[in-house]
């Protein structure tokens, strides 16, 4: 229980590198992964919690990795449908949106 | 000495996170994502959340990490220069983060008195101890004895399938509609 | 007893014998409405027929004589017992805003029921001279559709019973006003002087508006009964208040009245048909000022100061027009500026205080100058066939192209020298007596304040010349050598019966309308002072305050008397002869061959520069101001520029920075989405 403290340090560490990392990269597969990051920090600031609150947070963490899990493989098959027209990943050219 | 165990672990992701976000080669920034990941693991263990633990391994580094992999591969990126935004996105963007540091990293201070503190709202009932009673989890039974009867993953299972059943039907929805989502949108001919 | 009409006043249980008010009123103010509305659908769909609209005009101002002659009966046996009674004819629940309670009502009291035979009365003789007068008019129906018309506006002012309804007449008389004058309009002169003279009163109706207001605020109604008889009460004698609300009214008398200073449409105002100069500019519509007056008397009465300045203007108008009217030489134009001389006569008359005697000479004025008016137009009438015939086109109301008019139409000649024998003052004719009567309260009063004896001194000096110009005008019209040509004087006529019958009819009531209100030192062998009486219930409260104050108006006794009134008769006598010879002994030219005038009679007839004055300091800043300020800044640069377009131009601009953040750019969108994120943690984190 002495650990909350720092586990939420290094969460806290984790999920602003992260944020650093989705401003500072173009390319959309890394962009991705640094927000796989966060989402884990997320998990961490979960499971130290769970060990003041109970269970709970255990068993949120486990939905939280289903839900990561399925958002990893959709998004990378849209990069994937992205690279095949732009024959890139890297996001300063991808601006069809633009309105 | 578990403080000092608890600070490896957390220096090696912390640098693992660093390094990901500065390597130019996607592979290698991969590849600092999985020792990040291992790392938190390890401390998810510490912090006696054994099955978790296990299922990070398992499925974020075992799987996810793996299917970035695939993909980095299978697109072949990475050849060019670099890919980092130029420098006045950097300004920018270290500002933003150092607000958002200086909003989250007080989070640090709390401890499990604190917390009493707060969730008791009484100064005389600030004893994790009784306020947390952590003799009972979440469906009545007492960890410590359910562990014993039914190992680790068993005390996830009971409110997984008692309180969370209606969630955890829906996760498998939300898998299949990813499944398919994917198989559809990574075709090369729809 | 349930009574189809409301009963203010005291006697409440009292029942009229027979006949409903209520009926009598709808009919006399429907009556002329009916006219209207036929006649104007006449002269939309049918304007060529004259016979009917010849029979509909006056017919129902005949008829609304008829029942205002059996009103006044009626009413006169209920006033004999019970004086008091003011039958109020409540139509419907106009105005029930708020606080604020304005049923459309009319109300019969002695002081309205004067004003309303004199308005059908003369307007019926009015509208017969007209069927004679316009016959050869291409407007006819038009011309006897808007006459109904302002009758009928005309009796709302003199029945109303609030002040709203009465603001419905006197706009409505306005609107009749500039559209007679304008008859003509496809002159631009004629157009012109019609917009001058609803332009200038609607300055004096700004003065009603604001008076109403005060009113309004101080005793939260505005029906006359509840002001009038709470008056005394709620506004403090002499205070500003009070004052306030009787200049801002007299502010609008000014402008509907011909007072200075915003006088100056009424002469322009003679571009009209002579019958409307007649009804509208001598008899009924500019009285309306001094009806206003004696309707608020209680007011007035309350507040010496605005006594003082009503007096005071009027007395400085009669002079002041007078003068004008010495070197005119319009016929038209003498008689314009003889309506405003006199109505300041009557003005001074109410300003003293005695409302019976402004009352009495506007009963008299209407008589003669009526007739005054009508004959001119008979004379005009002739002198224009005259010219027509012999195809020349001269200025036929020039009286310069007058002269010796006796010898061909001496009936109109003959009428024409009555009524100058009136308004000149010579006894026993009606305007003596009520010309008199106002000199002598003005000399009364002045006993105890002085200022009034300057005012009886100018209006005394004004006499004099009424009479001179007045002599002067049938002098150069009808006698002397003839100056029309001889050649268009062989077309002169008498006018026809329809026209100088009207003209009868206003004489003899010129020569016996002094018998209405007979002064002191002549009731015992003649008749009572029968006007003063009459209007006693409605005076009464005000003379009451007047006595109250120290500032009751008297006629002063004995031997002043009988000094002032020898004065009165001197001064008209010697004006008339002096007038008379002055001006058969000048040579004077037809208009044509006439020299313009020099020196100081040029001044006075360009009307002392008053106009041009009123344009260079009054009409071309204010044509200026709104051509460069409201025009070009505010209406073209604020609110077309500003809110108009400036609204679109803002638009745009924000669509334009919403624009800018649409990049497509996913880093950019992240960065947004960062900040928001950051704000709401920190309402949080840092509460």
């Amino acid at each position: 229980m002495a650990l909350i403290g720092p586990s939420l340090a290094v969460s806290a560490i984790l999920f602003v590198i992260g944020v650093f990392g989705v401003l500072l990269r173009r390319n959309a597969i890394v962009l991705f992964m640094c927000v796989e990051l966060m989402l884990n920090a997320v998990n961490l600031t979960f499971v130290a919690l769970s060990t003041v609150y109970g269970l709970a947070g255990q068993v949120f963490v486990f939905f939280v990795m289903t839900v990561a899990a399925a958002e990893a493989a959709v998004g990378l098959a849209i990069i994937i449908a992205i690279f095949r027209h732009h024959k890139s990943v890297d996001l300063q050219n991808i601006n069809l949106l633009r309105g | 000495m578990t403080l000092q165990l608890f600070w490896f672990f957390g220096g090696i992701a912390i640098a693992g996170a660093l390094l990901m976000i500065c390597f130019r080669n996607p592979i290698a920034s991969a590849f600092c994502l999985i020792v990040t990941m291992l790392a938190l693991s390890a401390i998810f263990f510490m912090l006696n959340a054994q099955f978790i633990g296990a299922v990070q391994i398992l499925v974020y580094a075992g799987a996810v990490m793996v299917l970035f992999l695939f993909v980095i591969m299978l697109l072949n990126v990475g050849r060019g220069g670099s890919d980092m935004r130029r420098a006045p996105v950097w300004f920018v963007g270290l500002i933003l983060v150092g607000i958002l540091a200086s909003q989250l990293l007080p989070l640090s201070r709390y401890s499990s008195e604190r917390l009493a503190l707060e969730y008791s709202h009484s100064p005389l009932l600030a004893n994790p101890a009784v306020v947390f009673d952590t003799t009972m989890n979440l469906a009545g039974v007492n960890p410590a004895q359910a562990t014993l009867d039914r190992g680790v993953p068993g005390d996830i299972a009971m409110p997984l399938f008692q309180q969370y059943l209606v969630p955890f039907e829906l996760t498998s929805v939300l898998l299949l509609a990813a499944i398919v989502g994917a198989v559809v949108l990574a075709k090369r001919r729809i | 007893m349930h009574l189809p009409f409301e009963l203010g006043g005291l006697a409440q249980g009292q029942a009229a014998s027979g006949a409903p008010v209520e009926g009598a009123v709808v009919a006399i103010i429907g009556l002329p409405l009916a006219g209207f509305l036929l006649n104007g659908a006449l002269a939309i769909l049918r304007p060529r027929a004259k016979a009917i609209v010849s029979v509909i005009g006056p017919a129902v101002l005949l008829a609304s004589f008829a029942v205002s002659v059996m009103l006044f009966r009626e009413m006169a046996a209920l006033w004999h017992t019970s004086p008091n009674v003011t039958p109020v004819v409540t139509l419907w629940p106009w105005l029930p805003v708020g606080a604020l309670n304005v049923p459309f009502a009319f109300q019969v009291d002695q002081l309205s029921m004067v004003m309303l035979l004199v308005v059908t009365g003369v307007g019926s003789l009015i509208h017969l001279f007209s069927v004679g007068y316009m016959r050869a008019d291409e407007g006819y129906a038009r011309y006897f559709a808007y006459l109904n018309l302002f009758v009928m506006f005309m009796l709302v002012l003199v029945l109303g019973a609030s002040f709203p309804m009465m603001f419905i007449g006197w706009e409505g008389v306005g609107l009749c006003s500039y559209l007679l004058i304008g008859f003509w309009f496809t002159e631009q002169a004629n157009a012109d002087a019609g917009k001058k003279a609803f332009v200038m009163n609607r300055i004096g109706d700004f003065g009603f508006l604001v008076a109403m207001m005060l009113i309004w605020r101080a005793f939260g109604s505005l029906n006359f009964i509840d002001v009038f008889s709470r008056a005394p009460a709620v506004l403090p004698a002499g205070g500003a208040l009070v004052t306030a609300i009787t200049l801002f009214l007299f502010l609008g008398c000014t402008g509907k009245s011909a007072q200075i200073p915003l006088y100056t449409w009424l002469p322009d105002a003679m571009a009209g048909p002579t019958p409307v100069s007649a009804l509208i500019h001598a008899a009924t519509m500019v009285t309306a000022g001094v009806y206003l007056i004696a309707r608020a008397n209680v007011l007035f009465a309350l507040a010496p100061v605005s006594q003082l300045v009503v007096a005071g203007i009027g007395a400085l108008t009669a002079l002041f027009a007078a003068t004008i009217a010495l070197r005119q030489y319009d016929i038209k134009k003498v008689l314009a500026y003889s309506t405003v001389s006199q109505l300041g006569y009557m003005f001074l008359g109410v300003g003293t205080g005695a409302i019976s005697t402004g009352m009495f000479h506007l009963v008299t004025h209407a008589f003669f100058k009526a007739l005054l008016f009508l004959g001119s137009g008979s004379v005009i009438h002739a002198m224009h066939h005259a010219y027509e015939a012999s195809h020349r086109h001269e200025d036929a109301q020039d009286m310069r192209n007058m002269g010796g008019l006796a010898q061909y139409m001496p009936w109109t000649t003959g009428l024409m020298v009555v009524a100058t024998l009136a308004i000149a003052g010579v006894p026993p004719l009606s305007g003596f007596f009520s010309k008199d009567e106002i000199l002598a309260v003005a000399f009364g009063r002045g006993g105890t304040e002085p200022l009034f004896r300057l005012y009886w001194a100018m209006a005394t000096v004004a006499a004099l010349l009424t009479a001179y110009y007045m002599a002067r005008l049938i002098a150069m019209t009808f006698f002397g050598e003839n100056r029309t040509g001889t050649e268009s004087a062989r077309h002169l006529h008498e006018a026809p019966w329809i026209m100088t019958g009207p003209l009868l009819v206003l004489g003899i009531l010129s020569i016996v309308g002094g018998a209405l209100n007979v002064p002191a030192f002549a009731q015992d062998f003649l008749t009572p002072a029968r006007l003063e009486f009459w209007l006693q219930p409605v005076t009464a409260a005000g003379a009451d305050i007047a006595t109250r104050l120290g500032t009751a108006a008297h006629t002063p006794e004995g031997t002043t008397e009988t000094a002032l009134l020898l004065l009165a008769i001197v001064i008209a006598v010697g004006g008339l002869v002096l007038g008379w010879a002055t001006t058969l002994r000048a040579r004077i030219l037809p208009a044509r061959d006439s020299s313009p005038d020099r020196g100081f009679w040029k001044v006075l007839y360009r009307k002392y520069y008053v106009d041009e004055l009123y344009d260079r300091y009054v009409v071309q800043p204010l044509v200026r101001f709104s051509r460069t300020v409201l025009w070009r800044t505010v209406d073209q640069g604020v609110i077309d520029g500003g809110l108009v377009n400036g609204s679109a131009r803002l638009s745009r601009a924000v669509g334009w920075i919403g624009s800018r953040l649409q990049t497509g750019q996913v880093g950019l969108y992240v960065v947004l989405f960062l900040v928001g994120a950051l704000y709401i943690l920190g309402t949080v984190a840092w509460p």
